[in-house]
């Protein structure tokens, strides 16, 4: 029983750790890259453009739906690994 | 064929497969009818969030909103899209683990409190009945532009689809009619958009389009519209906002507004695995994603082509943009699609210098050297989807898609919102509280007539609009971020967040968000009764009521938080509940909790 709850709060922790590393990703490459880092990136072009813009138009939306994909195969291993899987 | 019959067989053809399917799909339980079974497959269901999700604002009005304010705009290209992450990793496996209907029983049941579960209920309602309002308003104006029948007419007809196949059908029905909503809408986008990339730069791929060459100056396509708006007084279109903390609240309340909207976690609960809910997630944003990528690129093209359409001289190798301005198209020489749309007053003219030629430009801007008084052309944001395909000039059976396009936007997101108010009241309000002996028949039937009670009220408001409908849809974000999104992802992260913290902090979240907006807006959106001019200068520390909702949802942390320590902790068995749709291990077994 105690090695079933230590190996929960593994589970959980391991998982927050994850989430976090994400949302720091997420937060990145939207508020960061796209809006208040844009000026610092304003030397890097891209098709016309600084990498800021290509940040806030398309580069945030493809790297999100990366972040999501990665988290939902990295949970699915977890799962088995800590025999918490359905 | 005339365009009109083109444009009827398009929109028929859809409406017939979606009642085939209603037929089909029909729901015999209340599983059925509330979470279609659970048996959904993620990618079918990443589908379905996608038309659930894509509404007449995302399908009609959100490339003109990107084509008139450049990169300010993108605010909605991240929020809208960023909310999914939080739903993937803060909220979507956990609720499905959960294992109920819907969103206020899980509140209600986690922090075991009924008011809790009505206060979620009174927020959802009021989010997504202001939300469904511009759903039908949609519809009326896409029947009225392509049907030729006036809007209260093409509502009422859209009302009897919606009516037929989700009370029929419920969850069930909506699920496998949003799939084909979905692909509809997405052929209806992306067709004209290849087109139009392949004109101007080449590429059929509008993403990169947008950042390859313009092809008929050899320069950048991003480099050549901003030459051609500022030459007419507008600000670059890929210029920074000043105001970098209203754009980062801004895109923060959209994002956590989009995670906290019940319609969309109500899809979750519908897959059979905790997995398949983190998969349908990562593939409903990539089926957002094909239009949100689109989108910019249609954004910036349809407005340089717009431009080039009044000043011809501006679409070649320009030496001289003064002199290219100054050769602006007559108003007697006009295109059709102008004319067509003069006839809805969403195009408007008004020869200011009398000289009978078109000049669009930035009004705030001085050019009175040039004999210029004024913008003489207004173009609604709203028309540039609808109208792409008449501006470039393509084949009228694109025309017919549009329509059906458009159509399916905004009656697919109808649906999903008004299947999230039928079940708060026949879950939540009629066997959660008034009557918690009701038989499964009977509640399938309360279901049912809730249904057709929302859609009867959708529609008349839909007909009579409040005067607000611009607004609402930043109401219901604001709710949605401000109470329920951070409710719920504290039952899921704290275990010591108890009844009274959570139901603090979901109603400071409201009220604060609810009184900024009326403030700048009005008390309850009645006109001129504001307290302040709604202007950037006059907002606190230069945050818009738009972007409010993170605030609040700020609020609702921190109350729920220190009412809650300074409280008893929640009982042993709600601490276990927690900890139970943490692991998804025994999934199925959550129901009987």
């Amino acid at each position: 029983m105690a090695d079933d709850k230590s190996n929960a709060a593994a589970y959980w922790k391991a998982n927050l750790r994850l989430i976090t590393g994400c949302l720091i990703v997420w937060a990145l490459a939207s508020y960061g890259c796209a809006i208040l880092l844009r000026p610092l990136l304003a030397g890097i072009s891209i098709g016309g453009t600084d990498l800021g813009f290509w940040f806030a138009q398309q580069g945030s939306i493809l790297i999100f739906i990366g972040l999501i994909f990665f988290y939902a195969w990295k949970m699915n291993r977890l799962d088995k690994q800590f025999g918490l899987g359905e | 064929m005339s365009q009109f019959a083109i444009n009827v067989l398009f929109v028929g053809g859809s409406f017939a497969v979606y009642i085939g399917i209603a037929i089909w799909a029909k729901a015999g339980s209340t599983k059925d009818f509330y979470v279609a079974g659970g048996g959904v497959h993620p990618i079918t269901n990443g589908m379905a969030i996608g038309a659930d999700w894509m509404s007449a604002a995302s399908f009609i009005s959100m490339a003109g909103i990107i084509a008139s304010a450049g990169y300010g705009a993108s605010t909605f290209l991240m929020g809208w899209t960023g909310g999914y992450v939080l739903l993937a990793l803060l909220l979507a496996p956990y609720l499905r683990k959960f294992g109920k209907f819907t969103v206020p029983e899980f509140i209600g049941d986690r922090f075991y409190s009924r008011s809790a579960r009505m206060v979620a209920v009174v927020c959802l309602i009021i989010a997504s009945l202001t939300y469904v309002i511009g759903q039908m308003a949609g519809a009326g104006v896409a029947f009225s532009r392509f049907l030729e029948v006036d809007a209260t007419t093409g509502l009422i007809i859209a009302a009897i689809v919606v009516f037929f196949y989700s009370v029929l059908g419920g969850m069930k029905g909506i699920t496998y009619t949003q799939v084909a909503q979905y692909i509809v809408l997405i052929i209806a986008y992306t067709i004209p958009a290849v087109f139009i990339s392949l004109q101007l730069t080449d590429n059929p791929i509008p993403p990169l389009g947008l950042f390859s060459d313009h092809s008929v100056s050899g320069e950048p396509l991003l480099a050549k519209l901003n030459e051609v708006v500022t030459a007419l007084g507008f600000s670059e279109y890929t210029a920074m906002v000043d105001n970098k903390l209203n754009m980062v609240l801004f895109t923060l309340s959209l994002m956590i507004g989009t995670a906290g909207l019940p319609h969309v976690i109500m899809r979750f609960f519908t897959v059979p695995k905790v997995a398949d809910a983190r998969w349908s997630a990562g593939w409903a944003l990539v089926f957002i994603g094909l239009l949100y990528l689109t989108a910019p690129a249609v954004a910036s093209m349809a407005r340089l082509n717009l431009v080039t359409t009044i000043y011809p001289d501006m679409a070649g190798q320009v030496e001289n943009y003064e002199d290219a301005a100054a050769n602006p198209i007559a108003y007697a020489d006009r295109p059709d699609w102008i004319r067509t749309w003069e006839e809805t007053g969403l195009i408007t003219f008004d020869d200011k210098n009398n000289d009978g030629n078109i000049q669009l430009y930035n009004g705030a801007a001085d050019f009175s050297d040039r004999g210029w008084q004024g913008n003489e052309l207004e173009v609604s944001n709203d028309i540039l989807v609808l109208a792409n395909p008449e501006i470039a000039n393509l084949p009228g059976w694109v025309v017919g898609l549009i329509a059906a396009g458009g159509l399916a936007a905004a009656l697919s997101t109808a649906a999903g919102l008004l299947l999230a108010i039928s079940s708060a009241i026949s879950h939540d309000l009629i066997k959660g509280a008034i009557n918690p002996r009701i038989t499964e028949r009977g509640e399938l039937r309360a279901a049912r007539i809730s249904m057709s009670v929302a859609i009867v009220v959708a529609t008349y408001l839909g007909v009579n609009p409040p005067g607000f409908a611009a607004q609402v849809v930043a109401l219901a974000f604001g709710i949605a971020a401000a109470s329920l999104f951070p409710a719920l992802m504290m039952g899921i992260f704290s275990k010591r967040i108890n009844n009274k913290g959570a139901i603090a902090g979901m109603l400071s979240g409201l009220i604060f968000t609810l009184v900024y907006i009326f403030v700048y807006k009005g008390w309850f959106f009645i006109p001129d009764t504001n307290n302040l001019p709604d202007t950037e200068a006059n907002w606190v520390m230069g945050i818009s009521p738009l972007s409010i909702g993170s605030v609040g949802a700020i609020l609702n942390f921190a109350v729920a938080y220190m009412v809650s320590s300074v409280t008893e902790e929640p009982p042993q068995e709600i601490q276990d509940l927690v900890e139970s749709v943490r692991y998804p291990k025994g999934a199925g077994a959550a129901i009987d909790h």
